[in-house]
């Protein structure tokens, strides 16, 4: 487990959070700009003190202010990722990469050279300059430096945040590999809901200084309660698995965890059993009466109402749904709501427009 | 006619003095521009005051007081006279206090705007990758502080090389311990002597342009933070 609990209060400012968050896989601090997500990373990583703090990653204790532990952030095993990729611009590639691993112990060294360049595709820069590297290519070899200090907790401070989309859809999928092969916690601070659907697993939701909500990526999506579910971006996290693929028509069949139900979705070719990640946007839900199959829209499941709530707009109201334990939302028009009579309990059919296949 | 053996005994006392007293205002320079540019203290202001002083102070007050702080009453020379070294006025050892006074801003001010430049990223950068405060300072600042440093060495040496007047009020005019090129081209216009003074005087010239030449010439824009 991460333990995290800060308090701090700056001129304008007041940081007050509890956090509970597994201690493995990739746990997103998730938030508006002024949030207090970065501050967050910054108390935890000792770049910056909170007065009232306790940090305990798995069984370190880096902080315990009660204590009067504090201990200096050179001393805690932990990579940080910076916005700006920040690599010393007096050394090449190679001595940023080895700036870190030589402080290391040789005993205490779980990745390599070879490794990390070859997990971030960085091999053929080693010899370079930093000022002679794409902004990608900085944040690369950014984020390889701090793998090879070997962390107990990586963290990374919107990455990808000082990059255009072109070079942030380049990183993605090597941050999506860091998340299939390491087994590094990882706690990643971002604005972007796209980034956090595509590599959280846990998402905290930061406000003001405070965690409006913690959980599993999937249910915290799917909660009503939550500003996450205003928007034109809400929707559901689906971690399928591949049961079949239809090669005649190029569609892939994925199950629902724990059911019978599956959706379809073109996609190329995967193996049976391979887990895949896809959201669904409230907005790409329809909802009716009946299974009604003359229809084009090729997936269409038997949910539950759970809830309903009020919309960002007046028009539209959401809809809490259950997919056989899976939560869904649909964003309808009221005028809907009032035809189909919806209430909690109802027994639908969600019809789905469209599935984004994030991973 | 060209320069004597008292000139060329000048010259030597004067780049001794000069090369001492860049050395030692290196030293001391560094700590007091790392903490002028990172601290938040309220003495930020006051030392920094003090620091900048002999930018505008005449030569002649810092050599009066120092004279006076050096001198068998002053507090200094009390203390010097203590540990059994007599007075240090009218010395090699008072000159190069008084230097070290003298040519202070010109070496902590251009430290400390490199200090600054370099801000705190890397610095935190360094943290996370494992290195202590020390380490941080030789591996990370040092590298990415040298055009500063290589400044710093060029003004304090040059200016020192230039000094006068805390030279005569300290140091006064003793062959080989305290007479230096600028005491030495006084001498030489007080006896009338204006070919020597000319030599004497168009050497400086030349030295002092070919420093600033360098200094100027070498001050590339310097890689960039990325």
């Amino acid at each position: 487990m991460i333990d995290v609990r800060l308090k701090l209060a700056w001129p304008g400012f007041d940081l007050d959070v509890d956090l509970h968050v597994p201690g493995r896989g990739v746990t997103a601090l998730y938030g508006d700009s002024g949030s207090g997500k970065t501050t967050c990373l910054r108390c935890i990583a000792g770049l910056e003190r909170a007065k009232e703090g306790f940090v305990q990653i798995n069984d370190e204790v880096w902080q315990d202010s009660a204590n009067g532990i504090f201990v200096p952030p050179h001393t805690r095993a932990l990579g940080y990722v910076f916005q700006e990729a920040s690599l010393f611009p007096h050394l090449s590639v190679l001595a940023n990469l080895e700036f870190g691993l030589k402080r290391i112990a040789r005993s205490q060294r779980r990745v390599d050279m070879t490794h990390a360049s070859e997990l971030l595709g960085i091999g053929h820069l080693l010899e370079r300059h930093p000022q002679h590297l794409s902004g990608g290519e900085r944040q690369r070899v950014g984020i390889a430096r701090a793998l090879l200090t070997s962390p107990k907790l990586l963290l990374m401070d919107e990455p990808l945040a000082a990059l255009d989309s072109r070079r942030k859809s380049e990183i993605l999928p090597y941050l999506q590999r860091l998340h299939d092969e390491l087994d590094i916690p990882v706690l990643y601070v971002s604005h972007a809901q796209d980034e956090v659907a595509r590599l959280a697993d846990h998402l905290v939701l930061l406000s003001d200084g405070k965690a409006l909500a913690s959980g599993p990526i999937g249910e915290t999506l799917a909660r009503l309660d939550l500003p996450l579910a205003m928007g034109d971006d809400a929707g559901v996290i689906i971690e399928g698995q591949v049961s079949a693929y239809d090669a005649a028509y190029q569609l892939l069949s994925l199950q629902l965890p724990a059911t019978e139900m599956s959706i379809r979705v073109t996609h190329a070719p995967l193996a049976v059993g391979k887990a895949l990640r896809c959201k669904v946007h409230a907005r790409d839900i329809s909802l009716a009466l009946t299974n009604d199959a003359a229809s084009s829209i090729l997936n269409r499941l038997p949910v539950t109402v759970v809830s309903e709530q009020a919309a960002d707009n007046i028009a539209h109201v959401l809809i809490r749904l259950d997919a056989g334990g899976t939560p869904l939302l649909a964003r309808i028009t009221r005028f809907s709501r009032d035809q189909l009579g919806v209430y909690p309990g109802q027994r639908l059919w969600a019809q789905i427009k469209a599935v984004a296949v994030l991973a | 006619m060209s320069l004597t053996s008292a000139d060329f005994a000048a010259i030597w006392l004067t780049l001794k003095l000069a090369s001492l007293t860049t050395a030692i205002l290196l030293v001391i320079g560094t700590p007091i521009a790392l903490w002028l540019s990172r601290t938040s203290s309220w003495l930020r202001g006051p030392v920094g005051a003090i620091v900048a002083l002999p930018l505008v102070l005449p030569p002649t007050v810092i050599g009066f007081y120092l004279l006076l702080a050096l001198g068998p009453h002053g507090f200094l020379g009390q203390f010097t006279q203590w540990l059994g070294l007599g007075t240090l006025t009218f010395s090699f050892t008072g000159l190069v206090i008084g230097s070290v006074i003298y040519s202070l801003p010109f070496v902590v001010q251009p430290l400390q705007n490199a200090f600054s430049a370099i801000g705190t990223r890397p610095l935190e950068v360094a943290a996370t990758l494992r290195a202590n405060p020390w380490d941080t300072f030789f591996s990370v600042i040092l590298p990415l502080a040298r055009p500063g440093f290589i400044t710093a060495a060029i003004l304090g040496f040059a200016h020192t090389v230039g000094e006068f007047g805390v030279v005569l009020m300290i140091g006064g005019n003793i062959p080989d311990k305290t007479r230096v090129v600028s005491v030495q081209i006084y001498d030489h216009v007080e006896a009338l002597e204006y070919a020597q003074a000319h030599w004497l005087s168009g050497a400086m010239l030349v030295f002092s342009f070919l420093v600033l030449l360098a200094l100027y010439s070498s001050r590339k824009t310097r890689a960039g933070w990325s």
